[in-house]
Order: C-alpha cells, then structure tokens, then sequence
C-alpha cells in the first residue's frame, strides 16, 4: 500500500481513472505516511476521517463518471488558509480555537475539483519567517539529512510544513503562499517542486493576510506536470478579491511541451556575488549547460536594483503587516488575555499571542508608517519598488525566462540563524525582486550540494506568462533527472 | 451680518472651518454587501469584512462612489480622475480591522463651492476642500453592564461622506445656514437623507479667532460630533468666546480636540495634539506598477466629461433654491459608449425642465409658518423679467414645465404664499440655459457592471484599454 505514495499527483490521478486502486487506498496510504512521519511535525491540525469521508465520495463521484480534475487526490493545506469548520492557526497563539465558518477561495476551488484535504501544514508564525522555525506549535523539520551529520535540519519556510509533507510522500501535493520567497526557498531546501504565480492568478480570498500587496498562493509538488495541474484548478478570477485578475486561466499542463528550442534565457550578474556558495554557483553552471543543450539561447542581463530589494522588501511587507495583523485584538475571535482597561486587554493580548518574529516585523512596520519616518522609509521603498518592477519589464523585452539559484544555501541546522536576523533575512535575497515585481517563479530541484542537501533552480518570466515558466522548467527538471529521496523519506 | 466679538482689548473675528459626515444612501456597506438599515438588531446587519474576520477583504460598492461623485457634482466640484483609498490605523473596539478605510491624498471629489444666501440678501461662496469616502465604525455601548462594554457592528464599514469646507465662515449664523443649505443640497440628491438626530449627518466645527483685521490664521480647536444645527451654531458661538477669554487674559490657545455639552452650554478638552493619534496612512496595498499590466492599481478612477456620458434620463432638473446640480440629457452618443462622436438627442427638442424646492417653514419674525397655503413659481428668459408663472399648492414642492427651448436660458424664481394671501419676498433666482448644462456623471470602469451581493461590484481592476462604458443613474 505505501507504494501508493511514491506516485506523483499525476500518476496517482490517472491510477484512479484506470482503476488501478481507489481514493479510499490511495489517501489511507498517505494517512500512514503522516502517522510514521510525525516527528516531522508538517501538520498542525490533521484531519484523517474528514479525508477518508471525503475520498469514499471520490470513489462515489468516480464511479458515477462524475471526477472531477482532482478526484480523490490527498493533499495538505498551508494553515494560512481558511478552511470552514477546520481549525486555522496561521501557526499563532493568538489564532487559539479560530475555526472559521467560511472556506478560502483556493482551497474551495481544490474541494470543488474533488482534492481531499489531509490537514493543515506547519507554517512560520503569520508565514513570517524562513526556517518554519517561528511557529507557535514548533518547528517543522525537513525530511532531508547531511551526510553523517544527525542534526535535523529546517524545511525552509514559511511554507516549511508543506514543502516537508510533500518531499516525505505524506501527501500528493499542497499549497503554499509566497510572500517574499516562501514557497520557492523551503521547495529549494526539501527537493520539491515549488512555484508562485503572478500576483493576482490566485484569489487572496480566505487566506490570512501578511502583505497584501505581495502574498499570493501556488503549488508545492514533486513534479513540475502536478505544479501545473494544481495551478490550473486554484487559480482564477475572484470577484471577492479585487486584486485577482479577471482572465482566463490556462492549461498550464498543455504548456509542457518540452520544446524550449530557441527561448532566451537570461542570466542576471546581479545574482552571482564574489562570495556566492559554491555549491550553487556549481548547480547554476549546470542548468545553464542543459538549457543551452535543450536549444536555448543563454543571455547575459542585468537587473541593477537587485541588491535594493531586500532592504525594500523589509519595508513594505512589515508595513502593510502591521496594519494587516492590527485585526488579532482579542475583541471578536481567538487569544484573549483580559486586562483592566480596553488597552490593557490589547496590550497582555497581543504579548501573549504574537510571537518574537512577528512582534519585530510589526514595530519595524508601525516605525516605517510613523509620522516623520513615512517619507524616508515607506515612500522611499515604494519608489525602489517601482524601479526593481521595471528592471524585470527592461530584462523581458530581451529574454522569455530567466535562470538564477533559489536559495543562496542548502537547508541549515534547526536553531542556527536564530539569533542571526540578517543572515535569516538573506535566505530571501534571490527570491524577494520577484515578488516585488509581482512576477511568476518557479523553483526546480536540480542537484545535490557536497553534503548531500537538494538545492533547487529558479525560473522567472514576465507577469501572466507561467505557461513559459513552466515549458522551461518542465525542461529544467528533466535535464536535471532530480530522484533523490529524503534518507528517511521511504516510509 | 457681520459677527465679531467686542473683547476687553480687541475686536475679534471669528473664523470656522465645518467637517460634515454624511452617511450615504446605499443598499449595502462600503465594502461589503451587508445592509445599512437604520435601527435593526444589534449585530444583525455585520458581514465577515465588516467584522474584520481572518482573510476577508474589501470589495468597493460602486453605488456609493456614485453617490460621492453625484454629491461633487452638486457641490461645483472638482472631480478627481484618479481617486485612493487608504488604511487609518488605530486601535478601538468598535473598529475590527484595526484601521478605517478612508482616503487620504487622493480623495474622489477636491475643490468646490456652495453658495449661501443669507438673510439679509448677502451671498456667501463658502469653498469646499474636499470630500472623500470612508467607512463608518460600529458603536460602543457602555452603559448595559458595570464594567463591560458591547459593541455592535451593524453601523462598522457603512459608507460615510467626509466633507470639508474652507475655513471661509465667519458667524455661526453663517455656519448654520452653510449646514442647512448642504443638507438640502444632500436631500435633493438622494445621496444622503441628512438625519442628524439618526446621526446620518455629523458635524465636526473647527474654530479659531483673531482680532480683526490680523491675516493669519490662529491655532484652532475642533469641536467633535454635534448632532444639530443648533448645537453646531452655540458650540462654534462658545468655542470663540472661550478663546477670546484666553487670548484677552494673556493666554494661548492649544491645538486640541473638544467636545460640546449641550446641557452645560459649554465645550470641553477630549485630547490634546500631543496625544492625538499617528494614523500611518497607508494607500493601495495593491503593487501598482505604472506599466500598462492588466491589474493595474487598486484605485478608483472616474470621469468627469462633459461630453462624457449620458446621465439623468428624461427631464433636466434643478433645485429652485440653488444651481448647483444639473446635468445634460440631450447629449448621447449613438452607439451607447463614449468612445464615439457626441450627437444630440433629437428628442430633447422637446425638453422640458423640471424645478423643485424646499418649502419655507418660517414667518420673517421667525415664528412658524403654519398655513402655506400656495407656491407661485416663475419663468423667464432675462433675469429678474417673469413671462409666465405656475400656480401650486403648498404640497407640491416641484413642476415640470415643458415646451421650453433648447438653447435658450431661463430663469427661474418663486414665492410662497399663506392662506391670508400673503407673498413672500422673491425666492434666490436661478439660471438655466439648457444647452449648456454642464456636468454630466460619467464612470470609468473596467467592463459591464458585476453584480453580487446588492450590487456591491469590485473595485480596482483596471485595465490599460478598457472601455469606458457609460454608467446609467438612476
């Protein structure tokens, strides 16, 4: 039965439609996978019956030719969904016991195509972090160790939970959200398939805020076909979010041509630092050769405001946090800490409920926002924004995708930038110009780092072109022959 | 008229600055499509938005932008093209989002006039600063329980009118007559009903003297939230004689926030500037980038052409006791966009003009008129020269005169009379000239209306080659 979880989403999708085994078999294998994986703690919240239940109707729905383009296929959901009747943390205390009656847009999209939920993936706190290592239920730990090294190590985040459950096969897939990198570096880290759409493909709706101008849902699987079937189905047009963009959603699986003969792939300076690790650099020399091999015309570019992003970046997200978790009061839902007065009760609340990390981001934000600081912060990194946005559109008048390293390491130790924020901070460096600039990405697992760790390649094109993100990393993936699973991933 | 205080050691002019809150009239919320009806259940009328649950966002109601444009319209205003909402943040438990939803530098209506024609025949221009949309926040209610306070959310993320003069009023009296006459304006427009008792229309009085003759202006202090005219005309008459009293004793006036005590007849300190709140505006959460991209900003934009659009259908309009809203009918555009050439309408050859007004309800010495009996309305093609007239009983408050002209101007005046057969004076004339009437609403929006949840539609997707389709009112 456990074979049943070494299948891709894909596979497993056309098992069911040839019989080979029912949805039943298929998410009891996974709920095994999360049982003897659970010292991974991926989840927060499982929800193993509601899943069984739910795949019978698959199987009903399936023998009635009623399947929908996900019929029974077990998944795991980022806890910053909203998911109705199904506790949401957001990995916060302050989120005690919220249970919302109301379900999130993308996830009642996968519900709708028949996907059966497992559970709520472990997150950072607010999806505030890069290392899961923030959550208020503990951290996530990546299925991947070093060679002869016992530490665990941490998943990358903040979509840490999801990257872990889907690279140890406890589910075919989940979702995840990025906000300055939070899909595509813990994929990097755990050796999956990691990819953020262009801002406004996915509905914001139901999914608990960070930075409103940045946060945006996409795919975490183990194969670039099962990323593009499960963006088909969670993206679309949502009247509830006016930031979601009224267009056609693609069949991104019929973009996987494999034929990227005469693309230009652009290569950024910006992204190869003097003291870039070496291991990367290696892997970035790698996929460039088998880009070039597959046809591809290799372009040297530049994208001048890179180094601005970062600082840019640590502006606008904790600015538009701080306002975004001014909500979490203790008035009408979750924590409350009673206190003497309305302000002692939001003051004992809120220290109580909000953790380190997301106390930090929410006094940088509120300082940013300040009278007197506004112009010299805030406007000032709107202005950066704008210029970072238009290094892309210069850059994609002269190449259709560009090629950099996700990560600019391999996962590390639990506990070892903990009291380093800057070098935190730094895991983002190559992913957060493309959220700023509200582009797609997509990381692809591609190679191994001396020590054994998976390290993955990132693709960026122009806004509202995932259908090329994906023919190239469809490419990238099959050059790369990627296969290693997590020493302790074989269930 | 003039309104000066005669201090110990100065004379002293009084200036006032008005901020009026006019609640819309609209079906849904601002941002959601739950209901704005006056005086349900507590907590009966609260959708998750408004209840700033997890995950929820804001989706404009285009009928109250409408309203707001519409109200600019009546207030001569300028209508901004491009118009941002954005986030105030501050802490109360009636406020869920922990922010308001307000606007900030991009307000959808600037600069206007209304113009007041005070009792001694005198017309007052009295600019207009702005007006800009926002959501209201819920009520806290303190004195249910000893020691705890409810909160109903029924009013959190109604839809508000800020609207702001100059400070170009020098008396109370001029205040009064300012907020009576934005209120009829309101009334005539359907776009707020101007119950103040319901608190539908709030006011907020800056006031500062200086002696008279001095140019600059002196600290001011805001009276908040008077809830009549009345109160609104002895809180502004208080706060003024307050700051000649500190002046003339060698003191200063501190920037601050007061309240208005009907019952003692005096004004007192709610905060200081010192502790006033840092808001930390923050607009358009959405990126927005200035490249033609399909989602380009999360701002409103409206158009205000005069070859624009086809508004009001049928009848011009216009309120016999101002000129400060009419629209154009007669100009159309064949194919129904207003991407083509402007015709007019051929029907309009046989345009007809509709008046309305407010009935008096006092005598000159300022009792109650209790028996109006007629109005006597006025039609002429010069100023002050009457060809025609029109006889109406006192329940009637509008007529609707046809066969008049294209083209021409017409001018329009009335008088009521009382059962003793007694005229009032001349009402204020207004002018006319049909072909020329100038403002037509126009909408700029990004396709066909979407429609969910009482019209609620959403905001902001804006593309760099829209249509523009012509927004039909009413």
């Amino acid at each position: 039965m456990s074979d049943l979880t070494k299948l891709s989403l894909s596979d497993a999708r056309d098992g069911l439609d040839k019989g080979d085994f029912s949805a039943v078999e298929l998410t009891q294998a996974h709920v095994q996978a999360m049982d003897s994986h659970r010292e991974l703690n991926a989840f927060i919240t499982e929800v193993p019956d509601l899943a069984l239940e739910r795949a019978k109707e698959a199987d009903y729905n399936r023998s009635h030719g009623q399947a929908g383009a996900l019929e029974g296929l077990p998944l795991g959901i980022k806890d910053l969904f909203c998911t109705e009747g199904i506790l949401t943390t957001a990995a916060s205390h302050i989120l005690d016991g919220f249970t919302p009656p109301y379900e999130s847009t993308v996830t009642a999209n996968l519900k709708a195509a028949g996907a059966v939920t497992l559970g709520k993936t472990n997150l950072d706190e607010f999806a505030m972090g890069s290392s899961n290592e923030s959550s208020y239920y503990g951290a996530a730990h990546n299925p991947w160790k070093k060679q002869g090294d016992p530490r665990n190590l941490v998943p990358g985040g903040s979509s840490g939970g999801s990257a872990a459950a889907v690279a140890a096969h406890m589910c075919l897939g989940a979702t995840g959200t990025d906000t300055g990198g939070s899909i595509r570096q813990p994929a990097s880290f755990c050796g999956i398939v990691g990819m953020k759409p262009t801002y406004g493909r996915c509905s914001r709706w139901g999914v608990v805020a960070f930075s409103s101008s940045l946060d945006q849902a996409g795919p975490m699987t183990r194969t670039v076909r099962d990323s593009a079937i499960l963006l088909s189905i969670m993206a679309g047009h949502d009247p509830k979010d006016s930031t979601s963009a009224d267009m056609p959603v693609p069949d991104f699986e019929a973009a996987l041509s494999g034929d990227i003969k005469g693309l230009r792939i652009g290569l950024p300076a910006e992204y190869r630092p003097d003291n870039l690790n070496s291991d990367v650099a290696a892997l970035w020399d790698k996929g460039i050769g088998w880009l070039k091999d597959a046809g591809a015309e290799v372009v040297d570019i530049s994208l001048p405001h890179t180094k601005y992003a970062l600082p840019t970046y640590y502006i606008v997200a904790p600015a538009e946090a701080s306002a975004n978790l001014a909500r979490y009061d203790g008035v009408r839902f979750g924590l409350r800490v009673e206190g003497d007065s309305l302000d002692d009760m939001y003051a004992e609340t809120r220290a109580v409920g909000f953790g380190a990390e997301v106390k930090r981001r929410i006094l940088i934000g509120t300082y940013a926002l300040s009278a007197g600081y506004y112009d010299a912060y805030y406007l000032k990194a709107q202005k950066v924004r704008q210029l970072i946005h238009q290094d892309f559109v210069t850059a994609f008048e002269n190449v259709d995708a560009i090629l950099t390293p996700t990560a600019p390491t391999p996962a590390f130790p639990i506990g070892e930038n903990s009291d380093d924020l800057i070098a935190m901070y730094l895991n983002d460096v190559f992913t957060v110009p493309a959220s700023l600039a509200g582009i797609p990405g997509i990381s692809v697992p591609a190679g191994l780092s001396n020590e054994g760790l998976p390290l993955g390649l990132q693709l960026l094109t122009k806004r509202w072109d995932e259908e090329t993100l994906f023919r190239v990393a469809g490419v990238l993936e099959h050059a790369a022959g990627f296969s290693g699973l997590p020493s302790d991933g074989e269930g | 008229m003039t309104f000066l205080i005669k201090g110990e050691t100065e004379t002293w002019e009084v200036v006032i600055g008005l901020e009026v809150h006019a609640q819309v009239v609209s079906d849904a919320k601002l941002f959601s499509g739950a209901p704005t009806d006056f005086g349900a259940n507590p907590n009966s009328q609260v959708s998750f938005v408004d209840a700033g649950m997890p995950g929820m966002l804001p989706v404009i109601n285009e009928i109250c932008v409408e309203q707001a444009v519409r109200t600019g319209l009546g207030l001569k205003a300028q209508i901004n093209n491009r118009s941002v909402f954005s986030r105030k943040n501050y802490f109360y438990a009636d406020l869920p989002q922990g922010y308001q939803i307000s606007q900030f530098d991009l307000p959808i209506v600037g600069e206007g006039t209304i113009i007041l024609d005070m009792p001694d025949g005198v017309s007052r221009e009295i600019g207009i600063e702005r007006l800009h949309l926002e959501q209201d926040a819920g009520k806290s209610i303190h004195d249910l329980h000893p020691s705890k306070t409810f909160i109903d959310l029924n009013r959190s993320g109604v839809a508000l009118m800020e609207i702001v003069s100059k400070p170009d009023m020098r008396s109370p009296d001029e205040a009064g007559a300012y907020l009576r006459k934005l209120r009829s304006i309101l009334r005539y427009l359907g776009t707020c009903d101007g119950n103040m008792d319901e608190g539908s229309m709030r006011c907020d009085a800056n006031v500062s003297v200086r002696p008279v003759g001095e140019t600059e202006l002196r600290t001011r202090c805001e009276v908040k939230n008077v809830n009549s005219v009345r109160f609104v005309m002895q809180a502004i008459e208080h706060e003024a004689r307050r700051h000649v009293d500190v002046y003339e004793s060698g003191g200063e006036i501190s920037q601050e926030t007061r309240q208005y005590d009907p019952n003692k007849g005096e004004t007192r300190s709610m905060r200081s500037k010192e502790m006033a709140h840092d808001y930390r505006y923050t607009a358009g959460l959405a990126p927005e980038f200035t490249d033609p991209a399909p989602d380009d900003a999360a701002s409103i934009w409206i158009g205000s052409d005069p070859n624009g659009a086809r508004a009001f259908d049928g009848t011009v309009t216009i309120a016999v006791y101002d000129n400060q809203a009419t629209f154009d009918p007669c100009s159309v555009h064949p194919d129904g966009t207003a991407n083509g050439e402007t015709v007019r309408d051929p029907a309009c050859d046989n345009a007809s003009i509709e008046v309305r007004w407010e009935n008096p309800t006092k005598n000159t010495d300022g009792t109650p008129l209790t028996d109006l009996a007629e109005t006597e309305v006025y039609f002429g093609t010069a100023a002050g020269v009457y060809e025609s007239s029109v006889t109406l009983p006192a329940d009637q408050t509008a007529t609707r005169v046809d066969g008049l002209k294209i083209g021409s101007t017409y001018f329009v005046s009335a008088k009521a009379v009382n059962s003793q057969g007694i005229r009032s004076e001349w009402s204020n004339e207004v002018e006319l000239t049909a072909a020329e009437a100038a403002v037509a609403l126009g909408y700029k929006r990004a396709g066909p209306l979407r429609s969910f949840a009482r019209r609620v539609t959403q905001w902001a997707i804006l593309r760099p080659l829209w249509r523009r389709t012509v927004y039909r009112t009413g």
